[in-house]
C-alpha cells in the first residue's frame, strides 16, 4: 500500500511561517506531506487542538516556534514546548504514539532548516506508518464493504 | 477555590465501559480555574476518549458542554436539553457538581472524572495549595491570617509541636504553619496575642455528622 503521509504543522508567523517563505523563494524542496497552519504564535497551540488533529486524520503533527528565547511574546515557544510533552504523554495513553508529534524551534531566516524539518518529520511518520487512528478507520470500512457485498 | 485533577484516563475509560454516547459536563466554576474542568478541558477530554475508544473498536460519541457552574440549580437544569440518547454523564466538575447532576437526573448515570483535592489558592501557574480545612469555625483571627487547621500537619491550636525544624515541618517539606504564625504576628507587634492559649476546637462544627447546612432566611425566595 502506498502510504502518503499527512502532516499538520503548526508554524509560528514570526519563524516557521516565514522560514517557510524563505524555503519557496530558495527553491527548496520538501516532501508535499506537510500541511502548514499559519499561528500568531506557537504558545497560540494547545493541546485540545493538537489532539484535535489526529483525530482529524493526521498521520502526524509538528509545531514550529522561534529559537528559545528569541519569542516575539517572550514565553510562547516555551509554553508550546510544554504543552507539546503533555500532549505526547496523552497520545501515548490513548495508544497514537507520542513520537506521531514534535516540537521544533528555528528562526525565519532558516528557511534550508524548514525544508529539513518537513524532511526529517516526513521520514519519521514514513517509518512509523499510517496512524493508529487512520488503520483502524480502515480496517473498519473494509469491514463494511465486506458485510455489503455479502 | 476548589482544587482538583483529572482522575486517569484508564480509570474513566473503565467507568464508561459499555456506554455508546456520554455527555462530557464542564463547570465554568473553580474547576476551570485550576485547569482541570473548563471548556478547553472537556475539548480535551473528550478527544482522547473518542479516540481511545475509536482504537478499541468501540466509538464513542460525546456531546460537550460546559454550565457556568455545576453547583448551582438554575444552570444544572440547562444540560436536561442535551441529554437526548445519551447513556451517561461524565461530569469534570468536583464532587459537588457530580453529586448535583445526580440529584437533577435521576435516571441517568453520572460519573466523575475529577478527583476533588482542596479548598486552596493558586501559588502560581500550575501550582495550587490547600489554605482552608473547611472546619466551620475559623480560627484565622487568633492566628495572624495563617491556618493551623490545615497548614499545620498536626492541626495544632497551640503549636508548634517538637518537629518544628528550622521553621519547617517534620511531616512535609512545607514551612512550618506555627513559624509562619509567629513570624507574622512578630513582624505586626501582636506577639503578645499567642500566648493566650486557644481552647479545645468544636470539631462538631467540621466535617464529621452528615452533611452542614447554612441557611440564610433573608435571601430565601420560596416559603
Amino acid at each position: 500500500m502506498d502510504f502518503n503521509p499527512k502532516i499538520v504543522a503548526f508554524c509560528c508567523y514570526y519563524c516557521a511561517y516565514s522560514a517557510a517563505d524563505l524555503a519557496g523563494s530558495l527553491r527548496l524542496q520538501y516532501p508535499p506531506t506537510v500541511r502548514m497552519i499559519e499561528q500568531p504564535c506557537s504558545g497560540k497551540v494547545d493541546i485540545r487542538l493538537l489532539l484535535e488533529a489526529f483525530e482529524d486524520g493526521a498521520d502526524g503533527v509538528y509545531v514550529a516556534g522561534c529559537l528559545e528565547g528569541d519569542c516575539h511574546f517572550l514565553k510562547g515557544n516555551i509554553r508550546a514546548k510544554k504543552r507539546v510533552n503533555a500532549a505526547k504523554k496523552i497520545l501515548d495513553k490513548i495508544g497514537i504514539g507520542g513520537e506521531r508529534l514534535e516540537m521544533f524551534n528555528l528562526s525565519g531566516s532558516m528557511g534550508p532548516r524548514f525544508a529539513e524539518i518537513a524532511t526529517e518529520m516526513t521520514n519519521r511518520i514514513l517509518e512509523l506508518g499510517p496512524s493508529p487512528l487512520r488503520q483502524a478507520r480502515q480496517a473498519e470500512g473494509e469491514n463494511r464493504e465486506e458485510e455489503a457485498s455479502k | 477555590m476548589i482544587v482538583a485533577e483529572a482522575k486517569p484516563l484508564e480509570e474513566i475509560l473503565d467507568s464508561l465501559k459499555g456506554m455508546s454516547k456520554v455527555l462530557v459536563a464542564g463547570c465554568g466554576g473553580c474547576v476551570a480555574v485550576c485547569l482541570a474542568g473548563g471548556e478547553k478541558e472537556v475539548g480535551i477530554m473528550a478527544s482522547a476518549l473518542r479516540m481511545k475508544r475509536e482504537l478499541a473498536g468501540e466509538p464513542l460519541v460525546t456531546v460537550e458542554e460546559t454550565l457556568t457552574r455545576q453547583c448551582d440549580p438554575e444552570y444544572v437544569k440547562e444540560l436536561g436539553k442535551k441529554l437526548d440518547g445519551v447513556d451517561c454523564i461524565l461530569s469534570m466538575a468536583c464532587g459537588v457538581g457530580v453529586q448535583f447532576l445526580a440529584e437533577h437526573y435521576p435516571d441517568m448515570w453520572v460519573v466523575p472524572a475529577l478527583n476533588t483535592k482542596f479548598a486552596g489558592a493558586t501559588i502560581e501557574h500550575g501550582l495550587w495549595e490547600e489554605r482552608c480545612g473547611l472546619c466551620g469555625e475559623c480560627v484565622l483571627a487568633q492566628t495572624g491570617g495563617v491556618c493551623p487547621v490545615i497548614r499545620c500537619a498536626k492541626s495544632l491550636l497551640n503549636g508548634p509541636c517538637g518537629g518544628s525544624q528550622n521553621g519547617k515541618c517534620e511531616v512535609k517539606p512545607n514551612a512550618c504553619a506555627w513559624q509562619l504564625i509567629y513570624d507574622r504576628m512578630k513582624s505586626l507587634g501582636r506577639l503578645e496575642q499567642l500566648v493566650e492559649v486557644a481552647e479545645a476546637k468544636d470539631w462538631s462544627k467540621s466535617r464529621d455528622g452528615g452533611p452542614r447546612q447554612v441557611v440564610r432566611e433573608d435571601v430565601k425566595i420560596d416559603g
